[in-house]
């Protein structure tokens, strides 16, 4: 398992773990998921939590395979949440809106036979984080990131 | 009900896992869609499947899906075995269709998610 090191934010310790993702490569696909599911296991969380964002992420992972060209998983560990930055080099999204909807996709034949690309992807991420940023630079690529608060936000 | 029930009911072979296992399934879902498998609320289930490649054990994995039945004879890859065993999953392999799979496992009492 690798990391790059935990970092000190203040007065709140935030541990960083990457892992890298490789564009096209559905063999490896959920490598880097799974390295982050385990990290999260050892953590005090509660379980039902940790499978929202196993789900969120692996959504995400499957995302760079099928689309990008290469990317990244990153995820910070603090006491109040899980932030997990999906960053990748690939044509970018166009239309934003337009890709979260249901049904919507873009996915290869390919992608298709192994089961994905029916258009959920994104809305499922939607579903199973409690903030999702989406930043996409067309040629570029794309930035997703996926907040879970791992207590109950007060009323 | 018991993976022994399961692997008779469905003329199936346990590729991965005890076949013996104490393990109580109580609720199935049946889907070739992996993404509409990763939008299930429930953990613990048998995931019917004629889907053989490695992201269905990763699916399984990240939904914490109790025990894969791959139906229609296909097979599994030693590669998929070994990702099985790593996660605790259980792999049953089945000659049957998904329908006349899912159909035996509701008449004796496995439960549909919805």
């Amino acid at each position: 398992m690798s990391g790059i090191g935990s970092g000190i934010t203040g007065e709140m310790k935030e541990m960083t773990y990457a892992f890298p993702i490789e564009g096209g490569d559905f063999i490896k696909a959920g490598h880097a998921s799974s390295n982050i599911k385990k990290i999260l296991n050892q953590l005090s969380l509660d379980p039902a939590i940790i499978r929202r964002i196993a789900v969120a992420m692996y959504e995400a992972e499957v995302n760079v395979v099928a689309h990008a060209y290469r990317g990244s998983m990153k995820v910070f560990i603090s006491p109040e949440k899980i932030r997990v930055r999906v960053e990748d080099e690939g044509p970018g999204i166009p239309d934003i809106e337009k890709a979260m909807q249901e049904g919507y996709s873009t996915a290869s034949e390919k992608v298709r036979e192994m089961g994905f690309g029916a258009g959920m992807g994104l809305s499922n991420i939607k579903k199973n984080t409690d903030k999702l940023d989406i930043r996409s630079t067309i040629n570029k690529g794309t930035v997703v990131e996926m907040t879970t608060f791992t207590k109950p936000k007060e009323a | 009900m018991k993976i022994a029930d399961i692997v008779r009911i469905t003329n199936g072979k346990v590729v991965c896992g005890n076949e013996t296992a104490e393990k109580e399934i109580t609720h199935a879902f049946s889907s070739d869609l992996l993404s509409d498998v990763l939008t299930i609320n429930r953990v613990g289930i048998l995931l019917i499947t004629g889907v053989a490649n490695l992201q269905t054990i990763r699916t399984a994995e990240m939904a914490e899906v109790a025990c894969v039945l791959i139906v229609r004879n296909k097979k599994v890859t030693q590669e998929m075995i070994d990702l099985a065993k790593e996660n605790g999953l259980m792999i049953i392999e089945s000659p049957g269709s998904m329908f006349g799979t899912s159909g035996k496992l509701y008449e004796n009492g496995i439960k549909p998610l919805y």
